[in-house]
């Protein structure tokens, strides 16, 4: 079906991103030991035409920074990304900007990310025009007015010529969404694209994602939110401390989890039937600093099944016994 | 029949606008609470939650001004506004501030920090406040010996939980939390929810726990009070609002929430809350509602008991006026 020969949309192989720390100049000269925040430490995934892949994980755990060097938005320091089957790891700026049309991201915050001095028509159409597409007035006001219905803002003469301000929290993010789809993109990052919106409307934005993955396009959502990602992802990657700890079809990432951390943060996920408690897996402590990972299985320190081969072995994804091909686990008792 | 604890009653609540006119931010709140017992107040942004609470504490900004009742150990604390409150603030009621991991200062020690309402409130100082700010921090799972630290030097759940010690310092009986794990962690919100919980237990601390999450309250409290537009259209159980909801309010703001193991389509509420600077007729709910009917766009629903310890704000629930109609 995809148009590059079978090849998935997007292809990130051991994917690392550091961040140096500064030692400062007393530390460069007592030649402290160069330390980096390790915020990607080897990630790998796929993700296909029409599938909307959740990157579950607390603050921290690196799914943001993978998010923004997918979109060579920070560089790695390794790893391939391929998009479309082409290696963009080091493509050029200019290839890079081609790029970005297929490749869009969707902020948290619709109350930051949309200048208040422009008007929908504006901001949905600013993309056309940065990236030189759709000459003439006609068809760039086609394209505007498309991408409103798309998003959901219909009729969108309702909408064209209003202010940020003049619009409810939902309906700026769903702004901020035709302002992505305007270049017709394959991929859309949609980094929290609910968190700051009311229980109430978060639905309908998170439906739209639903209904433009139907359409074909690619998504990749990123969330602190289990239950989100329960409900409205095809697969789910939870990651910690830099690491995709578990992957695998989001029901049975859900119901039947291999990984203890997964395991954990699912037995303390709020459910909304008072009646459905389950005993929670509380960990002690907070992540870890990403700074000083431990050494060997990254989640050991706070396992409760931990062994001592555990501080030894640093795990790989494979399938655990019992588990669908598709489900795997870095965990060596999994 | 025993005297609640707190018992609150019509409570209003009016800012002044700048430019003129009022926003009519709590419009008649009714609730009761009991010893020990833990209690969600649930609703979306701006539908007036935070403010009633800040008006049981007497911290309303002077924009504001209050009217009604709250009944504490059955004495009225409200009758001469804010200077009858103030006695019983921290040393009764007391809060915790949304936000308040953030709000601690960044050059004082957490532990002089905590220490702060115990001299002011004149319940201990010096060798003995430093040793309750130990034995608090103990509880809420910091160790004694960080009472030294500073802020930046706590994580945000170890900061949250100092958070909650502070609003302890004077020994409450009611705990008045809003949104205390939103900007957390689920691993922490487990955590900090937990030691909520615990310290109800232990101290029999009643808690009001104001969110906007559904599964929280679900999950913590026994009771809940949903709110809409200043007021609260439902009230009960926890279990019966889930599996028996009389308000389509409640029904929907579920249905609105995913659920990890749910299946059914989450769908959101369509339209916006009221605006609360004008007067509203006929139910507030009406205009997003999926079972709205005759009377409803004019006649203001009255909150109509629908099984013992449960009541909602909604024509359907009155045989009388479905009959009518």
């Amino acid at each position: 079906m995809s148009e590059n020969g079978g090849a998935p949309l997007l292809e990130v192989e051991n994917l690392v991103t550091h961040f140096p720390v500064p030692r400062g100049l007393v530390g460069a000269m007592a030649r402290r030991p160069k330390r980096a925040v390790r915020a990607v430490d080897g990630v790998t995934f796929s993700l296909t035409d029409g599938e909307m892949l959740a990157l579950v994980g607390e603050s921290g755990s690196g799914k943001t920074t993978t998010a923004q060097t997918i979109l060579r938005l920070v560089d790695a320091d390794s790893g391939t990304i391929r998009f479309q089957g082409e290696d963009i790891s080091n493509a050029s700026g200019s290839r890079m900007r081609l790029l970005r049309r297929h490749a869009q991201l969707i902020f948290q915050d619709p109350y930051e990310s949309l200048d208040p001095r422009f008007r929908v028509r504006d901001t949905v159409e600013e993309p056309l025009r940065v990236h030189g597409v759709a000459g003439g007035t006609d068809e760039r006001e086609a394209r505007v007015r498309d991408a409103l219905t798309r998003a959901g803002l219909n009729p969108p003469e309702l909408f064209l010529e209003r202010f940020p301000h003049e619009l409810s929290g939902g309906q700026r993010q769903r702004v901020a969404i035709a302002a992505s789809l305007v270049l017709d993109p394959k991929l859309l990052v949609a980094d929290e694209p609910v968190s700051m919106l009311d229980v109430s409307v978060r639905a309908g934005i998170l439906t739209l994602l639903d209904e433009l993955r139907r359409s074909g396009l690619g998504i990749l959502m990123i969330t602190h939110d289990l239950s989100t990602a329960a409900h409205f992802a095809d697969r789910i990657a939870v990651m910690y401390l830099g690491r995709i700890v578990e992957e695998g079809p989001a029901r049975d990432v859900v119901t039947d989890p291999k990984h203890p951390y997964t395991k954990a943060l699912i037995s303390v996920v709020p459910k909304r039937d008072p009646r459905t408690t389950t005993e929670p897996q509380i960990l002690r402590g907070e992540t870890p600093n990403p700074i000083a990972i431990p050494r060997g299985c990254r989640f050991n320190p706070r396992c409760p099944i931990a062994i001592p081969e555990c501080r030894a072995v640093d795990p790989e994804l494979r399938t655990p016994a019992g588990a669908a091909a598709s489900h795997r686990a870095a965990c060596i008792r999994a | 029949m025993t005297v609640p604890l707190l018992r609150v009653e019509d409570l209003h609540v009016w800012f002044d606008l700048t430019g003129g006119g009022e926003l009519h931010a709590v419009q008649g709140v009714d609730f009761e609470l009991c010893e020990g017992e833990r209690l969600g107040l649930v609703g979306e942004s701006g539908c007036g939650k935070t403010t009633a609470i800040l008006a049981l504490m007497g911290l309303l900004p002077a924009s504001a001004s209050v009217a009604g009742r709250v009944f504490l150990d059955g004495e009225d604390i409200l009758f001469d506004g804010e200077d009858s409150v103030s006695p019983h603030r921290w040393k009764d009621i007391a809060m915790v501030f949304q936000g308040a991991m953030n709000a601690f200062n960044p050059v004082q020690r957490v532990g002089d920090q905590i220490a702060e309402p115990m001299k002011l409130h004149g319940i201990a100082e010096g060798r003995q406040a430093r040793r309750q700010v130990g034995e608090l921090l103990e509880r809420v799972g910091i160790p004694a010996a960080r009472a030294g630290s500073y802020p930046h030097e706590f994580s945000g759940g170890m900061r949250q939980r100092a958070a909650i010690a502070m609003s302890l310092a004077c020994k409450p009986r009611i705990l008045l939390a809003d949104e205390p794990t939103t900007a957390l962690d689920v691993m922490v919100q487990a955590q900090i929810l937990q030691l909520l919980v615990g310290l109800a237990d232990d101290f029999g601390l009643a808690l009001v726990l104001v969110t906007h999450d559904l599964p929280v309250v679900a999950q913590v409290c026994e009771c809940a009070a949903v709110m809409y537009a200043g007021e609260i259209v439902e009230e009960g159980p926890t279990d019966t609002l889930y599996h028996d909801p009389r308000h389509p309010y409640t029904r929907l703001l579920f249905s609105a929430t995913p659920d990890l193991y749910g299946t059914d389509a989450v769908v959101s509420i369509p339209g916006t809350p009221p605006r609360l600077d004008r007067e509203l007729v006929g139910c507030p709910f009406q205009p997003r509602c999926d079972r709205s009917f005759e009377p409803c766009p004019t006649v203001k629903p009255r909150m109509l008991q629908t099984a013992p310890g449960h009541s909602a704000a909604c024509h359907l629930n009155d045989p009388a006026v479905r009959a009518a109609s």
